[in-house]
């Protein structure tokens, strides 16, 4: 085989032990790599219902196809486990020198079982595993950890995933961090932490080898050149907070824990005024050749000297969200995330449901005493300062930071039980993930898109808002197209979240995005690294193979079609004002548009999978399973 | 007496310009060795959180350090060019040179064992290939003259620019 090594390293913390196991052309032919892959592996390997934070919980991770080769976006890796959020499919992806290395000691992925009873770090060194003492990398943090291993083992070539000092305390919204990256949402940094793994650490020495790698070179060179184009000028000037004005322009800009659609001070929160005030450095992804990871630095103020990768997705959450109209407030909040290793979106969500419940009178000054503040402090919309401390105090599970660390659900469910309260109805989150930065009253399509996600209230796994933003259709009604809108969307993104490429690289094979624009060319990158034939078709079934195996591991862990809901907030809240204002989502809008998803999909009006769908998609085994 | 000025071409990396997708580490391992393996890039791109990034090649230094250092002779450097061969029969990999480099521009082949020194891609013939690929434009072939040259350049016309139409 070229572009894989056909082997997977099971890992057993429990027993220490090792082994390898050889997998077949056909299995990489069907789940390709990433994220269908590392799914598929949790498929084969968890211990059905279970705690996600209990041993028979694994931790799956499945190189990109195109990892440590020349491929523009290539250098990823998909990482799977059942989520502690969401008591589903926890699915993420990174971008990683660590899946380069891991590609280069000849692994196509890696099954980690059991539990430590000692802090632990894995070293892969080619095919060499050894399970080393972690307890000095205790409470590193998670962009430092790398280094302080490299140094430990003195090369450094040594790419490492590890997590922060969240993961540890196994903060539930914690990440797995790499190179400064993050596999973030759905909380695998907690599933690290229940093991007493706080990294896992690859030297690879070979060279990977492609089938025919002078064609390879050839398309990737096109590629390259097309991706310093118009194409990617968005990514590459402003990066993806450019999005912020835009949001805010079409009244979907989460405001104040998604209470408005538009923020006053948006331009002071912008991608724009972090580019002229802000920016430190402009750096790259693993094998990217467009770069949208804009550095930022604050060089005045209380957060004097903190320094972070600002992208939309994190900005959103902690700054026009928390009502904060202060950059240096919002760099040092995401700051504390990269650092503790959480994840800033839901993390920020969480911070505002927590500001909102505050604003309500539900939480008082008391509440919020901690070491730094032993008076307590007064966390309201807008106060930078609360924001830092209570991601610090999530961080530490400190104080109401034990409570918040469980994420927007759980801590809402709790302070409900406690005080008979209603704070569910301004939890963010869906299946237990907090939402995106786009609020969906605005986006109908969208709306079903989250609703139905496999992952929860998340952006990328569906592209949903395309359709709507776009004005292929109306945003703001409902029709018969967007079962089938949704459908197409998420499966387009599956096939990049497989592969896995950057969505950003999506125009630059032709100029157009589409399937029609992109597949051909996806098609001869697969061809010229595995020798294989792939047509546009094979590529199509990526995406659905990728999306079918998901949604199959959460049937079998108890899906029903109620968990494909949206918060109370969307479906009850109008939004007040801007662009989206009187918009709702309401509960028969979105039940019409589950069931034209389900037919879309060709399951049952239940949303469960036919024995012959599974069957025609090469999935027998699943097929036996949860078939209907 | 050994020195680091260069009156000969180069690959530089400005580092304002790099973006650290170490492209640069594939395409010469694979010019070089036929396999795409950063660990046999003869140009090394360096990291250094958060925000540090830069590559690193031969700088071709006069009365180069690395050739004087060699005990076995087994560098010598082009009179014309200035780029260091390594005599494949007489370099044992004792590490002698990289120790002498001033730049770690040197590295040992963990299959041969020897010393691999940058040669600016001089038998290809479109030149040193990291250059040409390099998406940033961030590295480029040429002397620190030039190199000077083109910064005073640049300043003047920032300086001057109402002048320019």
């Amino acid at each position: 085989m070229y572009g894989y090594s056909g082997k997977i390293l099971h890992v057993d913390l429990t027993n220490r032990t090792v082994r390898t196991e050889r997998k077949p052309e056909d299995w990489y032919r069907t789940y390709i790599g990433g994220v269908a892959m590392a799914a598929r592996l949790c498929w084969e390997n968890i211990e059905v219902g279970c705690d996600p934070l209990s041993p028979g919980n694994p931790i799956c991770i499945a190189n990109g196809l195109f990892a440590g080769t020349p491929v523009p976006v290539g250098g990823k890796y998909g990482i799977a486990a059942k989520s502690p959020l969401t008591g589903f499919l926890g699915d993420s992806m990174s971008s990683s020198w660590f899946t380069v290395a891991l590609k280069r000691a000849g692994w196509d992925g890696i099954v980690i079982h059991g539990a430590s009873d000692e802090w632990v770090y894995v070293f892969i060194d080619d095919d060499r595993v050894e399970f080393r003492d972690a307890s000095r990398l205790l409470g590193v943090d998670a962009l430092a950890a790398g280094e302080v291993i490299r140094e430990e083992l003195g090369d450094d070539q040594v790419r490492s995933a590890t997590i922060g000092p969240a993961g540890e305390k196994m903060v539930l919204m914690a990440n797995v961090t790499n190179d400064s990256r993050q596999a973030g949402r759905t909380g695998h940094g907690a599933v690290w932490g229940s093991k007493k793994l706080k990294a896992v650490s690859v030297r690879g020495t070979h060279g990977v080898r492609v089938a025919d790698p002078d064609a390879l070179l050839k398309l990737c060179f096109d590629i390259t050149e097309a991706a310093q184009g118009p194409y990617t000028q968005k990514y590459r000037i402003l990066g993806t907070v450019s999005n912020v004005l835009n949001m805010n322009r079409l009244g979907l800009l989460p405001t104040r824990n998604y209470q408005q659609g538009v923020f006053e001070d948006a331009e002071l929160v912008s991608g724009e005024y972090l580019h002229e005030h802000h920016k430190a450095k402009t750096l790259a992804c693993a094998q990217c050749p467009i770069a949208c990871e804009q550095m930022s630095r604050v060089t005045d103020g209380p957060y004097a000297g903190a320094i972070a990768g600002v992208e939309y997705e994190s900005l959103y959450a902690v700054a026009p969200n928390c009502g904060l109209n202060d950059m240096r407030a919002a760099i040092k909040v995401i700051e504390v995330c990269d650092k503790g290793g959480m994840d800033t979106m839901s993390t920020g969500v969480t911070i505002s449901w927590a500001m909102e419940t505050f604003e309500r009178g539900i939480f008082t000054k008391e509440d919020f005493k901690c070491a730094k503040y032993p008076e307590g402090f007064e966390p309201y919309f807008g106060n930078g300062e609360a924001a830092v401390t209570l991601a610090e105090m999530i961080r530490d599970r400190e104080g109401i930071g034990d409570l918040l660390a469980q994420g927007t659900k759980r801590a809402s469910a709790q302070v409900d039980a406690e005080r008979g309260t209603e704070t569910y109805k301004w939890a963010m989150h869906i299946k237990g993930l907090e939402c995106p930065g786009y609020d969906a009253r605005g986006l109908k399509t969208f709306a079903l898109g989250l609703a139905v996600s496999t992952r929860g209230a998340c952006h990328n796994r569906t592209a949903a808002y395309d359709p709507d933003i776009q004005g292929e259709v109306d945003r703001f009604s409902v029709d018969e197209t967007r079962g089938e809108l949704a459908k197409d969307t998420e499966e387009y993104a599956a096939v990049y979240d497989t592969l896995p490429l950057c969505k950003f690289i999506r125009r630059c094979f032709t100029g157009k995005a589409d399937r029609a624009g992109a597949w051909p060319s996806i098609a001869k990158l697969i061809n010229a690294t595995t020798g294989w034939n792939f047509g546009y078709d094979d590529v199509d079934l990526i995406g659905e193979r990728a999306h079918t195996i998901k949604k199959a591991f959460n049937i079998r862990e108890g899906w029903t079609r109620k968990d494909d809901h949206l918060p109370y907030r969307w479906m009850h809240e109008p939004m007040k004002e801007g662009a989206s204002a009187g918009h709702v989502v309401s509960e028969e809008e979105l039940e019409y548009m589950k069931d034209l998803y389900y037919k879309a999909k060709g399951w049952t009006k239940d949303g469960l999978i036919p024995k012959e769908k599974l069957i025609a998609l090469g999935m027998e085994d699943v097929a036996e399973e949860i078939g209907v | 007496m050994p020195t680091s000025t260069s009156k000969y071409q180069y690959v530089a990396n400005d580092p304002d310009k790099c973006v650290g997708c170490q492209f640069c580490e594939y395409i010469c391992s694979y010019t070089k060795t036929g396999e795409f393996n950063t660990y046999r890039s003869r140009i090394r791109n360096v990291r250094i959180e958060p925000i540090v990034v830069m590559s690193i090649a031969c700088r071709t230094c006069e009365n180069a350090p690395c050739v004087i250092a060699c005990p076995r002779k087994a560098l010598t450097q082009s009179t014309e060019t200035g780029i260091i061969k390594v005599d494949k029969d007489a370099c044992d990999g004792c590490g002698w040179c990289i120790e002498a480099c001033d730049f770690g521009a040197i590295s040992i082949n963990p299959e041969t064992k020897m010393a691999e020194i940058c040669d600016q891609c001089e038998d290809v013939e479109d030149g040193p290939q990291c250059v040409k690929w390099c998406p940033k434009d961030a590295l480029t072939l040429g002397t620190a003259d030039q190199f000077a040259q083109k910064v005073r350049k640049e300043a003047v016309s920032k300086l001057l620019q109402e002048l320019l139409v």
